[in-house]
């Protein structure tokens, strides 16, 4: 435990600009405010995990990173890139930046090396061999090279969402996004997909993950963020905020998260 | 744990060995039984149903078989007045078959528009086979077509010129049909496109597109391009009577087949359009390889019904004075000598339209099943 502990703190560099800096970001569904002044600084190298009740914001954060949902006041900037309506920075963001969703969506029309190879030809204009190469070597790690003829509706949710995470992986990006990437697996299925990020996360890929799984946030976790009803509540290592929470908003959804376990 | 409870378990039980289900349940008698004659009601039903279908049949052939003329010499048709309806008078389908086929076309050129017919079901052949689906298709429709105008018009290639008004009969038909269909679709996905797109002036302007072309019928706007049309031109300026048609055609059926893939657009999760956003895919990068694909296949069936009911209303051209298939078959029987035959040249121009709105459904299905087979487990 404290190896690993070790081996966190020396891949966050905070004296590195940031790979991430959102500042102020407001956001608004019609008339619902739905972000409030959320300000977040993520490092080089560091994994966030972000926790909160349900309708938090916590998702819509992580969306707005890459522009999948759009703020309305505030500066996002990505590494290095800040995030506005020119459609180039917005493409240069996406490029480098992969996401895994609850709901996987891969494209069912393709088959799973199909959907891994996609983005690297058409996007970084990588030769079709070489995507391939590439694609077999993430889906060997995340330990499923057997299915790449297979289409996704032939997988398991787990193996789907391990060929998410390669897929996304695939384009080499410098920052992944997890929008709560466990909550539509069965439980047994749960642990595969943790596993493989545990993996990922031990490369010192910069990562956000909006997850309820404490046991991940607490292994792999430099700073665990708390949102409730749009705004950063609580922020600390894993430690700071499970074992001493500060606000009742926080002592009240730790308990109800034990409760479920 | 709980992988070492359930194997326990698992060891304990044998595994029972698969059975056959009772022989009442299959095989012919037992189908018959169920869908049959599952009660007294129903084997009375069957049986009148049964009697039905074949004094039909048998009178059919009767008529159409057995007593029928089958030819006569020179327009001396009394032999088939003879008959007093009890056999058909298929010598005005041997009579007429080719002024049906290709309307008042020149007679020595016959083989012109005949050739185009055999053409177009080449094309449709090829087109119809995956294995042919490579950008070099597109190349063999553009030759095709090219080589169908030269043919039809001629005025080249020591092909005497025929002017567009003699044109006539199935090769009109197809024509139509191809043309129409061909750049209606395209146009259609456009335009589904549109209406959805982020930029307010390409969405009004598709919506008003498609809201006017489906608020008018499709004679109306025939009317519209054979006798309106001309009106807004400069004098001495004239455009083709089968290209206005045409033209109204392709938009017709462009704003019938856009609303239906646009329900093919809209049944896609959203999160299909996220994924690849977030890998990057460019607008058109993201529609071509993961939007249409799965928006076009789950809306083959209502596609190709909208297909075939276009591929049909194409003889509402008759109106405009065009000689497609059906007009010629109607006006083939005006003749006082074969009035009175328009049972037989009407199952003739059925038949013709049958077998390719068939076909058409027939491959629909084939497609449905292979493109969708990803879906299988």
């Amino acid at each position: 435990m404290s190896e690993t502990l070790e081996y966190v703190a020396s891949a966050a560099r905070p004296d590195a600009p940031p790979a991430i800096l959102l500042d102020k970001v407001n956001k608004w569904f019609g008339a619902m405010h739905v972000l409030r002044d959320v300000s977040l600084n993520v490092a080089v190298g560091e994994r966030v995990v972000v926790c909160g009740p349900s309708g938090s914001g916590k998702s819509t954060t992580i969306r707005c990173i890459n522009r999948l949902e759009t703020h309305q006041e505030g500066r996002i900037v990505v590494d290095g890139i800040e995030l506005s309506d020119d459609i180039r920075a917005l493409d240069a963001i996406r490029r480098e930046v992969g996401m895994v969703f609850q709901s996987f969506n891969l494209f069912p029309h393709l088959t799973i090396l199909e959907n891994c190879t996609l983005a690297p030809i058409w996007v970084r204009r990588m030769p079709k061999r070489e995507a391939e190469e590439l694609a077999m070597e993430y889906l060997t790690r995340v330990r499923i090279p057997e299915q790449a003829k297979k289409y996704p509706g032939q997988l398991s949710g787990g193996q789907q969402q391990r060929v998410a995470i390669a897929r996304a992986l695939c384009m080499k990006p410098k920052i992944m996004l997890f929008d709560e990437p466990t909550s539509a697996l069965d439980p047994e299925m749960i642990k595969e997909v943790l596993d493989t990020m545990v993996g990922l996360a031990e490369t010192g890929m910069t990562m956000i993950c909006v997850t309820h799984e404490m046991g991940f946030a607490r292994q792999v976790a430099d700073r665990v963020v708390f949102m409730d009803r749009g705004e950063i509540v609580e922020m600390g290592t894993p430690a700071q905020v499970f074992e001493n929470p500060q606000t009742d908003r926080l002592k009240l959804f730790l308990s109800q998260i034990l409760r479920g376990h | 744990m709980s992988d070492v409870t359930l194997e326990t378990a698992a060891a304990k039980v044998p595994e029972a060995a698969p059975r056959s289900p009772p022989a009442s349940q299959i095989g012919l008698l037992a189908w018959l039984r169920t869908n049959l004659f599952s009660s007294w009601l129903n084997s009375a039903v069957t049986l009148l149903i049964a009697y039905l279908v074949v004094r039909w049949t048998i009178g059919f052939v009767e008529w159409g078989i057995v007593n029928a003329v089958w030819s006569v010499p020179d327009n001396q048709t009394q032999a088939c007045r003879d008959l007093k309806g009890i056999g058909a008078c298929w010598a005005v389908i041997t009579e007429k078959h080719r002024f049906i086929l290709f309307g008042t076309y020149p007679y020595e050129e016959h083989w012109r528009p005949a050739l185009c017919v055999l053409l177009f079901v080449g094309l449709y052949t090829v087109s119809a086979m995956r294995r042919f689906w490579r950008k070099e298709l597109a190349l063999v429709w553009v030759a095709t077509l090219t080589a169908i105008g030269v043919l039809m018009w001629g005025g080249i290639l020591g092909l005497p010129y025929v002017p567009q008004e003699r044109w006539g009969g199935l090769v009109i038909t197809l024509i139509l049909a191809t043309f129409g269909l061909a750049l209606a679709f395209p146009l259609a996905v456009l335009v589904a496109l549109g209406r959805r797109s982020r930029l307010p002036a390409i969405k009004a302007l598709c919506v008003l597109y498609v809201e006017l072309i489906r608020g008018v019928p499709l004679i109306s706007l025939l009317f519209m391009a054979s006798v309106m049309f001309p009106l807004f031109l400069p004098e001495g300026m004239n455009i083709d009577k089968l290209l206005r048609a045409q033209i109204a055609i392709i938009l017709f059926a462009g704003a019938y087949l856009a609303e239906v893939v646009r329900g093919g657009l809209q049944a896609l999760p959203k999160g299909q359009y996220e994924a690849a956003e977030a890998l990057g895919l460019s607008y058109w990068q993201k529609t071509g390889f993961i939007i249409l694909p799965q928006a076009l296949r789950l809306v083959i069936p209502p596609l190709v019904n909208t297909f075939i009911g276009f591929f049909k209303d194409t003889s509402l051209v008759l109106i405009i004075g065009i000689f497609d298939l059906l007009t010629a078959g109607k006006t083939a029987i005006i003749e006082p000598a074969w009035q009175g035959f328009g049972v037989e040249v009407y199952l003739t121009v059925g038949a013709i339209y049958f077998v390719f709105c068939f076909a058409m459904s027939k491959y629909s299905q084939s497609l449905e099943a292979e493109l969708n087979r990803h879906r299988n487990r």
